[in-house]
């Protein structure tokens, strides 16, 4: 192979995506704007989408720095764009059903899609500030043109304008976070930065520590930790159901990861630091998602404080700083991403005569009309509850067990009960379904929906015995970070 | 008296300052949100350059310009959705931004 090619073989799946994302833009546009043919531009970007994770997987598992040390290629970044991809791929077929019902698919859909999924395999690759911020944009600006892609809808506008204050906002004082962190270190690349911001000087520095609480701010934005969640409920409530999905789904691992690798590769030398705050927004988030979601009437909104919750728990792990939390954060995002998915894939697939089902009181009575589907659902919520043997009582298994063995005692015995007290939100909407009298009939489930329902429910069924292939990928994957 | 890095910290400081609060404080209109993030973003961009200068080091006005093309973009964005709630509601006061609560 030509050097050149060579030289930029990691980053190709990001090539693939983003010339992918223009090439189908000018199909888009030269194609007559008819349904049809936005869909055939959907199931395309699906393709690209498949083929960057073929590239991921058959990328090489050795660290590779391209662009001067800018991007970062291993186990770790494959490990996270392959989940990316993966939420990313799924949430896009959710869509098409949605749209098409609705007769709104546009082909601008996938296109704003692929290029959010650019933006945050660039985001998972950072291992510089310029990169992670122009990763971070490039998925941000996206996602606020798909939350408010119903643009005749007065909630989605509402749900796009209010993702883009704060999300402008929360960039904001990230990029001020990262300006204090270049005049400190006088580098924006991870390597260098950890090599000087190590130290009681550098502990003590005000601005090194003011620089690393912002940048730490901005992505706990990003990843909806409390008390920066504000926006998430009202985003998830207002946009398109595919489009919230999406926000569950992929952003939540990019961002993590992210924060996994910068916290991690930048600075170590700040640990006792940064996990002081990582710890905070942990607990915030366990207990915030477990208490607030209580008396939410509206499906998507209590998705959002599940959401929410998951993050906390996910959090735990990266506080610990250890390999055996890097690894449990990894796999916590693996089954999530499958439950999430999971779950969103049956709100898509409930639908009333005047449209989708969003009130928890509209499945009442699903297991006498439509009893797979209620079982599916019912396996879903209780594996995000985390009851043993489903997949989330693994995932949240990993996690404590890491915390335990770093010696954070008082973060697992929080994680524990606050999944105790989360469990009553999620058994509630189940005694809905199984114990109410039926209201009103559904439609049928459409048939793609319903099948990624059926898949996430089988996977969450059956990760106790299928578990070792993700642990051990999750192994090698938190392995590549340096510690 | 020099100027020095100080100086222009404490000028940046401000200006953040004054585009957080713009967006917290601010009750009237959306455009007012938009222009205190553009002035977030100033803030940022007087400290990378401050740095840049001191530092003797480029990286940071690169980072400068990249920052700059962003906030483009970030604007037109901005704008675009504001444009579309505007045909929605007719209002973008920011009190009536209250569709969703709880």
């Amino acid at each position: 192979m030509h050097p050149f090619l060579t030289s930029i073989g990691p980053i190709f799946p990001e090539i693939i995506v983003a010339l992918g994302a223009m090439v189908l833009l000018v199909y888009g546009v030269f194609r007559p704007e008819t349904e049809a043919n936005a869909e055939a531009t959907g199931w395309l970007a699906v393709l690209v989408l498949l083929t960057a994770a073929l590239t991921v997987a058959l990328d090489p598992p050795s660290t590779t720095l391209l662009f001067d040390g800018a991007f970062v290629s291993d186990r770790f970044t494959d490990f996270a764009k392959l989940l990316v991809l993966a939420g990313s791929a799924v949430a896009l077929i959710l869509s098409f059903d949605y749209f098409r019902r609705l007769k709104a698919m546009k082909f601008e859909y996938p296109v704003l899609v692929l290029l959010a999924t650019a933006g945050m395999m660039v985001m998972v690759s950072a291992n510089d500030l310029i990169s992670l911020y122009l990763g971070l944009e490039m998925q941000s600006l996206a996602l606020y043109v798909l939350a408010a892609i119903r643009r005749d809808n007065v909630k989605s506008s509402e749900a796009g304008l209010k993702y883009f204050v704060l999300g402008a906002l929360s960039s904001g004082m990230l990029l001020y976070g990262a300006s204090l962190i270049y005049g400190y270190t006088g580098s924006t690349n991870f390597a260098v930065i950890a090599s000087v911001a190590k130290g009681k000087a550098a502990a003590e520095s005000l601005v090194l520590v003011v620089g690393l609480v912002f940048l730490l701010v901005g992505l706990a934005f990003k990843v909806s930790a409390v008390p920066f969640h504000m926006w998430t409920p009202d985003v998830y409530e207002g946009a398109p159901t595919p489009v919230t999905a999406l926000f569950a789904a992929a952003p939540k691992i990019a961002a993590l990861t992210l924060l996994m690798r910068t916290l991690h590769e930048a600075f170590p030398g700040l640990g006792p630091q940064w996990q002081q705050v990582v710890t905070i927004l942990a607990i915030a988030s366990m207990l915030l998602g477990a208490v607030a979601a209580i008396g939410q009437t509206n499906l998507k909104r209590l998705m959002a404080y599940s959401s929410i919750g998951h993050v906390g728990y996910a959090l735990v792990g990266v506080s610990t700083d250890s390999v055996e939390g890097m690894q449990a954060v990894l796999v916590y995002l693996s089954i999530y991403l499958v439950m999430t998915l999971g779950v969103f894939a049956c709100i898509v697939s409930l639908q009333k005569k005047d449209g989708q089902v969003v009130a928890i009181a509209d499945l009442s009575g699903l297991s006498k009309s439509n009893l797979p589907m209620a079982f599916a659902l019912f396996v879903l919520l209780f594996s995000l509850a985390g009851i043993p043997p489903l997949a989330g009582f693994f995932a949240k298994f990993y996690v404590f067990a890491a915390a335990i063995k770093a010696g954070l005692y008082p973060l697992a015995v929080i994680g524990v009960l606050a999944s105790v007290v989360a469990a009553y939100y999620y058994l509630a909407v189940v005694k809905v379904m199984f114990f109410d009298e039926p209201k009103e009939k559904l439609l049928d489930v459409p048939r793609v929906p319903g099948l990624i329902a059926a898949g996430a429910s089988l996977f969450v069924i059956l990760f106790a015995v299928f578990a070792g292939p993700v642990v051990e990928a999750a192994a090698a994957a938190a392995g590549a970070l340096k510690f | 008296m020099t100027i020095g890095v100080g100086h222009y910290l404490t000028v940046a400081a401000c200006l953040l300052t004054l585009g957080i609060l713009g967006i917290f404080l601010n009750r009237k209109n959306v455009i007012v949100i938009l222009m205190s993030v553009e002035l977030m973003l100033l803030a940022v961009n007087i400290n990378l350059v401050a740095f840049s200068h001191f530092l003797g080091d480029i990286t940071g006005q690169v980072f400068a310009l990249f920052v700059l093309t962003v906030a483009a973009a970030e604007a037109a964005i901005g704008l675009a959705i504001v444009v579309v709630y505007y045909r929605n509601r007719g209002s973008i006061a920011v009190d009536d931004i209250n569709m969703m609560k709880g």
